[in-house]
């Protein structure tokens, strides 16, 4: 379990100070994994940078099981960086060493047995499935396969937390899409914590149990992703669920909303509910429906005539358990 | 085939040749192996001393780099040679031969020697030393496993460049009694106008040139994982 508390990093810029990080708190448990998702300039880097303390927070802290990392002594410092294993955005193999090479380094650096190193390595390969590369040099990798030695690599001191910043980032989505499963297979096979720093929406749809929108050096929206969709005017809910941005032209008067709902609220079919009960007819406008978390989720925007009695529907869909946001037509 | 036959019979090279060569192989291999052994340290220690490096030393690398590399590589080795006379008789015993030529052509090359294993380990990506740290490397693992090795075909293709110079140096070094095919061509092209012995002492040069680029690209290649 990683905690930070009330995170702040200071940066002096000539005469004027850049405050990078505000105040950022942040528990993520154990076998969790947590997505951090802001656009460039939100902080993401500087909060990796604290994460693995390459650089010192100005204030705050960064505790894993308790135990606060930002104080210790620098001697410490390099038994406590064991404990977190970074995956990068692009890899940052040893080129000078063979895929098997790289993933033992960490371990060298302690003095591991040679056979010991070896039957870990060999592990680890067979983990994220490259066996049969372990002789080949980082140059003779895709882009995926760099990242999946840069994950082994990562995970080959057990640590308890794996940092991955914008591990995605740099690869097709189809890679995209196996890097990811093979992070949520790590985590549930070593159950380690996974903390994922990205800027892509759809690495937090596809990997994340729990969300955090950073801005501007702040988390402002927080929360499993089944709690963060359901607050539809959340920002997160508006980017998880995208509905396309503006309504089209020609639509006749009347009034536009905006429906959000999940499978287990709303068993009923909520369109056909509404026409049959208000007589009216309903107009969708643009939809969006997701698996996130483990749940089923709807987000439409639909248009109602102007004689629809917009009181009376609005409370029957509050009753059947559809969040409602009314926008004028 | 007359030329032929006068070039084997000429003894500015049956005889002169064959040792002047030996004379700037021991030139070349003593003060080569000496620059590395100098200048590898010298060019660790200029690139993580430098602001934002690994251990920044402001002071130790204002005066390394300022006064030690610039100074040195701003006085031409014509006249470094000249001017270190007396330190040469104070370190060999005599500022004659082809050892003694040793002395001035390593402070003459080291400095350059460091400067070029200083970019070259400025040259690996950032993100690498980066990884290396949040690991748990100490600054020295960083250096010895990471810095090093990932520079590695750059820091051959630098010991190239300066054995190359070092065959023009050594030639120049020649001419004040540090022997070699420097003093040869001056001896005999020169001074007795033995074009033969000039011409067959500028191919040797370029066959030597020629060797040691050949011999140096393909040991970077070598160590050349990217």
């Amino acid at each position: 379990m990683i905690t930070i508390t009330d995170l702040r990093k200071v940066y002096r810029q000539g005469d004027r100070e850049v405050v990078a990080l505000d105040g950022v708190s942040l528990s993520v448990g154990k076998g969790q994994i947590h997505g951090i998702i802001g656009h460039s300039g939100a902080g993401k880097s500087t909060l990796v940078r604290c994460l693995t303390l390459l650089d010192r927070p100005t204030s705050g802290s960064v505790s894993l099981d308790g135990r606060d990392l930002s104080g210790i002594s620098d001697k410490e410092l390099l038994t406590a960086r064991r404990r977190i294993g970074m995956v990068f955005q692009h890899a940052n193999l040893f080129d000078s060493r063979t895929t098997a090479e790289n993933i033992a380094y960490p371990l060298e650096l302690v003095g591991t047995p040679k056979a010991q190193i070896r039957a870990k390595v060999d592990e680890l390969l067979q983990i994220v499935g490259l066996a049969r590369f372990a002789e080949a040099y980082p140059s003779q990798l895709s882009g995926g396969q760099r990242q999946r030695v840069g994950i082994a690599r990562a995970l080959a001191t057990d640590p308890d937390v794996l940092l991955c910043d914008e591990p995605t980032s740099a690869l097709d989505p189809t890679t995209t899409d196996e890097i990811l499963t093979l992070i949520k297979a790590v985590r549930d096979r070593l159950s380690v914590t996974v903390l994922i720093i990205t800027h892509e929406m759809n690495v937090v749809k596809r990997a994340c149990d729990s969300v955090s929108l950073l801005e501007a050096g702040r988390i402002v929206e927080h929360g499993r992703l089944a709690e963060v969709v359901a607050n539809i005017d959340g920002r997160l809910a508006q980017a998880l669920l995208p509905l396309p941005g503006d309504a089209p032209d020609a639509i006749p008067a009347g009034f536009i909303l905006e429906l959000l709902y999940s499978g287990d609220q709303a068993v009923e079919p909520v369109i056909s509910s509404i026409t049959r009960q208000f007589g009216v007819d309903v107009n969708v406008l643009a939809g969006s429906v997701e698996h996130l978390g483990g749940t089923q989720f709807a987000h439409l925007r639909i248009h109602l005539p102007t004689d629809a009695d917009i009181e009376a529907i609005k409370t029957h869909l509050g009753a059947i358990g559809v969040a409602v946001s009314v926008k004028e037509a | 085939m007359d030329w032929l036959n006068s070039l084997f019979e000429n003894p500015g090279i049956t005889n002169a040749l064959p040792e002047a060569l030996l004379e700037t192989l021991q030139m070349i291999v003593i003060s080569g192996i000496a620059t590395v052994v100098i200048g590898v340290p010298l060019g660790i220690v200029l690139h993580v001393t430098a602001p934002g490096g690994l251990a920044p030393m402001r002071p130790l690398n204002a005066v390394l780099s300022g006064i030690v590399v610039n100074i040195t590589r701003s006085i031409p080795y014509a006249i470094l040679m000249l001017a270190l006379i007396p330190f040469t008789r104070f370190i060999v015993g005599t500022s004659i031969g082809p050892i003694a030529a040793c002395v001035s052509l390593t402070i003459a090359t080291a400095p350059f020697f460091a400067r070029l294993v200083e970019t070259s380990l400025r040259d690996v990506q950032g993100g690498k030393i980066d990884a290396a740290l949040v690991m748990g490397s100490s600054r020295r693992q960083v250096v010895r496993k990471v810095m090093l090795p990932e520079a590695m075909p750059s820091i051959v293709a630098g010991i190239t460049t300066t054995l190359v110079m070092l065959v023009g140096y050594s030639a120049m070094a020649g001419l004040i009694g540090g022997g070699g095919l420097g003093r040869l061509a001056y001896n005999y092209g020169y001074q007795r106008y033995d074009v033969a012995v000039m011409i067959v002492t500028i191919a040797v040069m370029v066959i030597l040139v020629q060797l040691i680029q050949v011999l140096g690209d393909w040991l970077s290649r070598r160590v050349d994982h990217r």
